[in-house]
């Protein structure tokens, strides 16, 4: 429950740019660099530009979690979606690295930088998931972290002389990494998925895709598509979600043909016709994993980094975290009371 | 094989047993022989796509893969299915004992139980038989050799692997094998069996090995063994399908960057498996 337009205001300062939708208030702008002659112009569509300058000064927070077995790839996944070394473990496996005996959580942060643009990844890995003998419930853990994220978020934005900005550490996106077996989901993949579908967007992809020649990868995509709609979760984008007709068109293609995403991923180069490309080499031939006749990266890139990164956002923070806040504000709805470490002492509306 | 060259019978002193190496051979052929193979291993480890391969057959014609869902209440099962297979005059009387479910569930802990009873429960028919009146026809339905498979997709043994392997090293010959090896470059597959043999040492798991090849071998013999010695785990890949590689059909699968050839020793431990266990 929000007030009027100028609540609206702080909070588009507060939250990074998150641009709401309801409307800005009509002011009239200097039009800068325009074609003076056009009458009647005010120039609202600068404030686009002025987001821009204000996204590329202040910069961005992506947090993107990782969930799977051990060995599905997906530290190279992510080193090679954003093309730098963001997750621990490099090219090379690191010897002492033992399966821990419970899911740890491990979030490493890391600040690129792009054209102007600087964002502050982090990347969330949960080593030990899947990987014991016993694996019940060995979700709770990465649950909680979720939900303490949100909590901490809370905590911020409640805060009678808050932030200007909050530290935004909310999981945006969870990849879950689906093993190729060509089978089926497992059961500890549908368990996983319909808990946590509801708390987090979850993008399922299908990894070591080389495992598959394309008419296993065909038929094993449409058979876990149907079985996560046999089993009613919804992964990210979420049907009920879509905004309007554009999006819906847009995100049923890729929710209906497109995913899961069979991927492959890797940070080493060979040269191929004359270019360098990031791939695979098998005595066979070389896999390339930009290229789209091979696997399916190219698209989860796109989708993730340059189509529905603030979609991704706006969703963790319009829908998930407002179905968090308001169990917590409607008297702990469930909820056991949380203790999460906040910096400065504050007083608070809780 | 050769008939061994005797003396002439008639020689003083001459016993005859040198023939008796032909009249086993001769014998077995007529009886055929049995052998049994287990396969332990996650669901979608290529498992029946490489029996398959090996014994050039389809062993499971009517298969129903199940989904998720169902699989959550599945507790492990034992299916064996025996086939005859004779090739050149010799008859195989193959059994596979299958173990759809195991390392299915979310908590496996109860994983092994079933494939163990079943093992011994083998052990103890035979001893039965064995102790029994009637021994001209005993069947022998122990498990000769389990196919241990690891995923290829992980960093190594995993703890299931681990525990399960220590669980029954006593009681059946383990060959780990690696299926699915067209996930990895040749590279990864040097670290991944190092890694494993490491584990497998360091861990106290006893797999089967190869006996040395005897002294009395040829060379040809000998550097074989070593050979197969020095692969193992194996890592293999399967396919009953026939795929156009080079102006040949090969068996293979065939990929967007390339075909991988089931047969061909550079691309996957295919020959050699089946070299060890024929």
């Amino acid at each position: 429950p929000h007030a009027g337009p100028v609540e609206s205001k702080n909070e588009a300062a507060m939250s990074e740019v998150v641009p709401e939708p309801r409307q800005t208030p009509v002011v009239p702008m200097k039009p800068m660099g325009i074609n003076a002659s056009l009458l009647g112009y005010i120039g609202i569509d600068t404030i686009i530009e002025q987001m821009r300058k204000k996204t590329m000064k202040t910069g961005f927070d992506f947090n993107i979690m990782v969930v799977g077995q051990s060995g599905l790839g997906k530290s190279t996944l992510v080193n090679t979606l954003f093309k730098s070394q963001v997750s621990r473990k490099s090219s090379g496996w690191n010897r002492e690295e033992k399966i821990p005996k419970t899911v740890e959580i491990k979030a490493i942060g890391h600040v690129i930088e792009e054209g102007g643009v600087k964002m502050k990844l982090t990347v969330i890995d949960t080593p030990g998931f899947g990987d014991q003998i016993n694996n019940e419930n060995c979700w709770e853990p990465i649950e909680k972290y979720i939900n303490e994220q949100y909590e901490k978020f809370l905590k911020e934005e409640v805060n009678i002389a808050r932030k200007k900005r909050i530290p935004d550490t909310r999981v945006h996106c969870c990849l879950y990494f689906i093993s190729p077996t060509g089978h089926s989901l497992r059961p500890l993949d549908l368990e996983f998925m319909k808990h946590l579908s509801k708390v987090v967007n979850i993008i399922p992809v299908i990894a070591k895709a080389d495992t598959m020649t394309l008419e296993e990868k065909t038929e094993f995509k449409q058979r876990v598509r149907k079985e996560l709609e046999v089993n009613g979760i919804e992964f990210y984008p979420q049907k009920e979600f879509d905004e309007d007709l554009e999006d819906k068109t847009e995100n049923d293609k890729i929710r209906q043909e497109s995913m899961p995403f069979a991927v492959v991923g890797s940070d080493k180069e060979y040269q191929v016709n004359g270019k360098r490309v990031l791939g695979r080499k098998t005595p066979w031939g070389i896999i390339e994993v930009e290229n789209l006749n091979h696997c399916e990266f190219a698209l989860l890139r796109d989708f993730v980094i340059r189509t529905h990164l603030q979609d991704l956002k706006e969703v963790t923070h319009n829908i998930h975290y407002e179905t968090y806040r308001a169990k917590r504000l409607n008297g702990n709805g469930g909820l056991p009371p949380m203790t999460v470490e906040t910096e400065e002492n504050h007083e608070s509306n809780l | 094989q050769q008939p061994a060259q005797f003396t002439n019978p008639e020689t003083p002193g001459y016993v005859g047993f040198a023939n008796l190496p032909n009249q086993v051979h001769r014998k077995s052929v007529k009886k055929g022989f049995e052998f049994t193979l287990m396969v332990v291993g996650e669901s979608g480890l290529g498992k029946s796509t490489l029996i398959n391969s090996l014994f050039l057959t389809d062993l499971y014609p009517e298969r129903i893969i199940p989904g998720a869902a169902d699989k959550i209440e599945r507790t492990v099962q034992i299916e064996a299915s025996t086939v005859e297979i004779e090739e050149r005059g010799v008859k195989l009387r193959l059994t596979v004992v299958d173990t759809p479910g195991y390392g299915d569930a979310i908590n496996c802990r109860d994983c092994f139980k079933t494939i163990i009873s079943y093992i011994d429960e083998q052990f103890e028919r035979y001893l039965h038989d064995e102790s029994g009146l009637n021994r001209r026809h005993i069947i022998d339905n122990r498990v000769h050799c389990c196919f241990y498979f690891i995923s290829p997709f992980g960093h190594g043994l995993k703890p299931l692997d681990v525990e399960f392997m220590k669980a029954i090293h006593n009681k059946v010959n383990i060959v780990p094998v690696i299926a699915k090896a067209d996930t990895l470059s040749l590279k990864e597959r040097e670290r991944l069996k190092k890694r494993i043999l490491d584990e497998i040492e360091e861990h106290g798991i006893k797999i089967y090995h190869l006996p040395d090849a005897e002294s009395d071998e040829d060379e040809d013999f000998k550097e074989q063994t070593r050979l197969l010695k020095a692969s193992i785990p194996f890592c293999v890949v399967g396919s009953n399908q026939l795929i156009e590689a080079k102006g040949k059909k090969v068996r293979g699968r065939l990929y967007p960057w390339g075909v991988v050839e089931v047969e061909n020793p550079e691309h996957n431990d295919f020959l050699k498996l089946r070299t060890m266990l024929m």
